[in-house]
């Protein structure tokens, strides 16, 4: 129910968008969402400066290069790409009104993301296990704070997924559970971008140095 | 009680500073070519700007006199004006010409104050520490503590850093001041004149003591210089790793002086811990509060 | 167990807090908070506290619930500063103590920047922005209400440092190693972190929400240039939120993460950098400042065209100039650090970059001038404030280009010069512009005007105790006095200077108390506007509609087709051109947004996880955190946010405010 559709001013005639789109109140959510990513990557961006400043500042500790396993990253890397995928297709689905495929292609995203995450605390585990926590260095310090951030936005996103099935299941395809999932798309796009930089700038980057 | 005993000296110091210098506004009587060069440029900026200021005034003046709202004012009422192009534009440009007035000796002064004057300068080495100053002159092999003494009539180059947080190094007489930042060395030149007495202190905010950061400066001829700096290699103790540490505390002391000191106290960050580090030996010596 | 007690009470009432200004404000609190109470009781206004205020979502209330913050956190903040000035009268004199000293000093500048400018500003912005531009709300409704609690919370567990662990004493910078655990054991600077990381959350909220707001809710007809200069100001001003604050997130968290996680990002060992905090924390410092000013400048706008009663001179120069301010404002920060060595070019480069950002701040001052120039001027109370903001806001312009100079800066670098300076922008522009707009625009919240007599002796008080507070402290900086010390030795000459300056701080504490007593004797005794357009000039869309304005805002939402749309339309209503009032059959069904309690539960939540934060509870954290999830996850699954007033609802309280047409 949209305040803005009751006053009969904008109800918008564009009839090649979807629903989404059309509702004034969702379309307007939409443009916040946005405005979100925005400052969520500023966010990010000042993790990777902190990152940038403080990756040759080691310590007592380990090098970039010692404590990055590329083969580990690459398999994250691959896991998150495959989860942008799964989830274009389940928004494909939806502009499809075809409500199953949109679940089943959901619930595999969220499978993917819990890959990602799992595999990332496994290493997570290692380097503290062999000594290497975030105090022992402010390189430690940033790289951890850059991934665990991006790790910590992937697990809000799996929340996220999982109550957007539940609520699927109980409403259908309206405009808002569209709206919903359309952010949440975007959302993971934005995630699988700024995992993109991460894997380039500090696994990559790190092997460089 | 004991923190008055310390406090004394540095009292009779400052009323000997203050009685021979007469004006107290510090900045506008400089005693050296840097903060000569930086009122100068003080000076300029003052001027340029009264004169946007008076203009401002005088403008909002005769808007606000001529325009009251009152019976018989017959001043033109134009409420449909929007506005003026060619006054507007002008808003633009007109400060805009006033601000290169500023900027282009901003500009020159910015980097010629960058560089010292001198092939080899005497250079001291100083220290921030919580919360007294450490200065150290590794050509003449002494050290002092709250004191400062320096040849007039040439530049002396001055390499800041801090063994504690932030502070900086400010002879307002001299010229401007420079951070003195943990794990960083920050250079910094002044020169005098003149003989002379001046005071310094720190303009960052560092903890509890921070308003007792006061040093003196003793500004004396080069042959002086050389004597005092001869004498204290004779009579003053050396500074040992203990007196160091001790230095390193969260204390205030008056006037020390060394006749040698340890290469590693400059730069020197010694009392870094974290939550995780382990160290927290001065911490319970003396906290940030009382 | 009974070890536990002992535990608690030398963790939350350490030796520092059980000194005479604490206790005291301690009982103040318990006894204030036991009235509030007992009031509530005895009137039985528990119920209506909670339905009408504490979980509504309307704009206009939250607005006014910022309102009453932001003047309880200018007392506070206020306060602050006149211990500080009482300290500083005379030479060592020890009114507080050094470690008092750094606390208040500390509080007082973080309380009126982020608990006392912020909140006023987005009192303004909530009750104004939707009126303006023909809006039934915010875009973000519930959103809008999280970021009022999320403030609140954050504020009060910001005062709750003064007299619980210890208030934060290293200023409202922050700067690390200072704030490093190894030179600062006690719980303050938690406090410090949590709280602002807390209201900055919802600063962002805001600035997003403000953001879509103008972006997509205006009214139809209105083009970007037909907006009043007070919703570009939002515009602006959301923007620069937008791009500023993360930074500062980023900075606090790890601030925070070096101090109850061990991290070391800014500590001396380790590796860790505290120049990278200082760039962090301006990068976001200096748009702050200009998050501050430019709704000033949006207010000053609408202020001066109406008591003119004049068409805002260059609209288009001011709308630019704005913008300009907007985009500069990220270019300027290093300006706050040219003694850190950052070397002569990029010195150099913010050095004119800051020039630069004078000249759209002139331009602005010029067109208010000539705004006046062929009007009509009525010295109201608002505009009184106007200009006063002319001569004090223009000099401390002038004293910000002289600092943006480079080398002179080296002097003027953390002296009183600097002081002064930005006291002089910050009351002469943000203060005064955010007074005259809570002036202005108090009709449009209460349905009447604030007295103006009372009104004209608070404003000669103020602006006039601060000439003498602040132009010695200029003078002061010229005589090499730094900021933030406690006390200062004989002999030096600054005792004269500070005497008056402490007066002068005197004189501005009395203007506070005859405003604030103004608030209470006009709730009583000024007459009702009736009309809506209380100033009887008004020009924008929100004087068209009853005063206070009703819950839906606008029966029938205008379609504008002009700048000064109001303006026009009363001419054309006079000339018969146009129906005076609205026909019923033109209203229809309007959704309201429902009150929902979830806003205040979600603030609630994170007061209690921040609480554990700062005493590094992990348990109490983590239930806080929890409770934020929970809630989070229960309003996921809500669907059902508007109630629908029905078209005769909306006729019938049309008709009762006298503006329904045949």
């Amino acid at each position: 129910m949209s305040s803005h559709a009751l006053d009969g001013k904008a109800k918008a005639s564009h009839q090649e968008l979807p629903p989404e789109f059309q509702d004034q109140e969702e379309s307007i959510k939409i443009t916040g969402f946005w405005l979100f990513i925005v400052t969520d990557v500023l966010i990010f961006a000042s993790l990777f400066a902190t990152y940038a400043v403080l990756v040759n500042r080691v310590a007592a500790g380990p090098t970039p290069a010692q404590v990055f396993q590329l083969n580990t990253a690459l398999i994250e890397t691959l896991i998150l790409l495959t989860s942008s995928f799964t989830i274009g297709i389940a928004i494909w689905a939806m502009r499809q009104n075809r409500q199953r495929m949109v679940s089943w292609w959901l619930a595999l995203t969220v499978l993917l993301g819990m890959a990602f995450v799992s595999i990332e605390l496994v290493e997570f585990a290692g380097d503290v296990a062999v000594g290497w926590g975030w105090h022992t260095s402010a390189f430690l310090s940033s790289f951890f704070l850059l991934v665990a951030a991006h790790g910590t936005h992937v697990t809000m996103g799996i929340i996220w997924a999982v109550a957007l099935l539940f609520q699927l299941r109980r409403r259908g395809l309206t405009t808002v559970t569209r709206r919903k999932l359309y952010t949440f798309s975007l959302y993971w796009h934005f995630l699988d971008i700024m995992w993109v930089f991460i894997f380039t700038v500090v696994y990559l980057g790190g092997r460089l140095i | 009680m004991r923190t008055w005993a310390k406090r004394i000296p540095l009292a009779l110091l400052l009323m000997a500073v203050l009685a021979g210098c007469g004006q107290h506004a510090v900045m506008l009587n400089p005693a050296g070519p840097v903060g000569r060069t930086e009122l100068n440029l003080m000076v300029l900026a003052s001027v340029a700007m009264a004169i946007v200021i008076l203009f401002v005034l005088v403008l909002a003046t005769v808007a606000v006199v001529r325009f009251r709202d009152k019976k018989g004012n017959r001043a033109p009422y134009t409420p449909q004006v929007e506005g003026h192009k060619v006054l507007e534009v002008l808003w633009f440009i007109i400060p805009a010409l006033i601000l290169t007035v500023i900027a282009v000796p901003t500009v020159k002064d910015t980097f010629a104050l960058a560089k010292v004057p001198a092939k080899n300068p005497l250079v001291v080495d100083v220290t921030s520490l919580d919360w007294k100053w450490l200065f150290e002159y590794p050509g003449q092999k002494v050290a002092t503590v709250n004191h400062l003494v320096i040849p007039a009539g040439q530049p002396v180059l001055f390499k800041i850093t801090s063994d504690a947080p932030m502070n900086t190094f400010w002879i307002p007489q001299l010229g401007g001041m420079e951070y003195a930042m943990p794990g960083r060395v920050l250079p910094l030149w002044l020169e005098s004149y003149k003989p002379g007495v001046y005071w310094g202190h720190s303009g960052q905010f560092s903890g509890r003591e921070f308003e007792k950061m006061f040093f003196s400066v003793r500004a004396v001829t080069p042959a002086a210089f050389s004597s005092w700096a001869a004498h204290l290699r004779k009579t003053a103790p050396p500074m040992t790793v203990a007196d160091y540490h001790r230095l390193l505390q969260f204390t205030t002391v008056g006037h020390l002086s060394y006749s040698k000191y340890p290469a590693f106290t400059f730069p020197s960050v010694t009392h870094g811990f974290t939550l995780k580090g382990g160290m927290y030996l001065l911490m319970h010596n003396n906290p940030a509060h009382d | 167990m009974p070890s536990f007690v002992p535990y608690l009470i030398h963790t939350l009432f350490p030796p520092w807090v059980r000194r005479p200004t604490e206790i005291g404000a301690e009982i103040m609190m318990v006894a204030g908070g036991a009235f509030i109470v007992y009031w509530l009781l005895k009137y039985k206004k528990l119920q209506w506290l909670w339905n009408e205020w504490l979980t509504t979502v309307d704009h206009k209330k939250i607005g006014i619930m910022y309102l009453v913050a932001a003047i309880i956190m200018l007392a506070r903040g206020g306060l602050d500063a006149l211990m500080l000035r009482t300290n500083l009268a005379m030479p060592t004199l020890h009114f507080i103590n050094a470690s008092e000293y750094n606390e208040v000093f500390t509080t007082h500048g973080t309380i009126m920047v982020f608990f006392m400018g912020m909140p006023l500003i987005f009192a303004l912005f909530n009750v104004v922005v939707p009126l303006q531009i023909g809006s039934r709300d915010v875009a973000f409704p519930r959103l809008n209400a999280i970021s009022f609690w999320l403030f609140a919370f954050a504020a009060a567990l910001f005062n709750l440092s003064f007299v619980v662990g210890g208030s934060p004493n290293a200023g409202w910078t922050a700067y690390p190693p200072l704030t490093e655990l190894a030179f600062n054991h006690t719980v303050g600077e938690n406090y410090y972190f949590i709280s602002l990381l807390m209201t900055g959350i919802g600063t962002t909220i805001t600035g997003i929400n403000f953001l879509v707001t103008i972006l997509r809710m205006r009214a139809p007809g209105m083009t970007f240039m037909k907006m009043p200069l007070f919703t570009w100001a939002t515009l602006n001003t959301s923007a620069l939120i937008l791009f500023a604050f993360p930074p500062f997130t980023i900075a606090l968290l790890e601030s925070l993460l070096d101090r109850v996680a061990g991290t070391s990002f800014f500590t001396l060992s380790h590796g860790g950098m505290p120049m990278m905090y200082v760039n962090l924390f301006w990068l976001f410092g200096h748009p702050e400042v200009y998050i501050l000013v430019l709704p000033a400048f949006g207010v000053f706008s609408e202020v001066v065209a109406t008591f003119s009663r004049k068409k805002l001179f260059g609209y288009p120069s001011m709308v630019l100039s704005m913008t300009a301010i907007m985009v500069l404002a990220y270019g300027t920060w290093v300006h706050h650090f040219f003694t850190m060595g950052a070397g002569p070019a990029v010195n150099v480069f913010f050095g004119l970059s800051t020039m630069l950002i004078a000249i759209p701040t002139g331009v602005k001052v010029f067109n208010w001038i000539l705004t006046m120039w062929g009007g009509r001027l009525t010295f109201t109370t608002p505009m009184l404030y106007f200009l006063a903001m002319i001569p004090t806001f223009v000099i401390g312009g002038a004293t910000g280009v002289m600092l943006g100079a480079v080398p002179a800066d080296y002097q003027f670098h953390n002296s009183y010069f600097v002081i002064a300076h930005f006291h002089q922008v910050l009351i002469g522009g943000t203060v005064f512009g955010l007074l005259a707009g809570v002036y202005y625009w108090w009709p449009k919240m209460f349905g009447y005007k604030l007295n103006d007599r009372q009104g004209k002796w608070a404003f000669w008080l103020f602006a006039g105790g601060f000439w003498p507070t602040f132009i010695p402290q200029y003078w002061l900086g010229l005589e090499g006095m730094t900021r933030r010390m406690y006390t200062y030795p004989f002999g030096l000459g600054w005792h004269t200077l500070n005497v008056i300056s402490t007066i002068g701080g005197f004189i501005m504490g009395a203007g506070f108390l005859v405003l604030a007593s103004n608030v209470l004797y006009s709730r009583r005794h000024q007459e009702r506007d009736e009309t809506g357009d209380a100033w009887g000039n008004g020009r924008t869309l929100e004087w068209s509609i009853p005063s206070p304005a009703p819950e839906y805002n606008f029966a029938v939402i205008p379609v504008v087709d002009e700048r000064d749309w109001w303006w026009a339309e009363k001419e054309r209503r006079q000339s018969g051109e146009r129906p005076a009032l609205p026909r019923p059959e033109d209203i229809r069904p309007i959704a309201i947004p429902k009150n929902t309690p979830v806003p205040i539960l979600l603030g609630a939540a994170f007061f209690l996880g921040a609480f554990g934060l700062v005493f590094t509870w992990w348990y109490i954290a983590l239930a806080g955190l929890a409770g934020v999830f929970g809630l989070l996850i229960y309003s996921w699954f809500q669907y059902d946010h508007y109630r629908i007033l029905s078209a005769g609802e909306v006729r019938e309280s049309e008709e009762l405010l006298g503006r329904l047409g045949a």
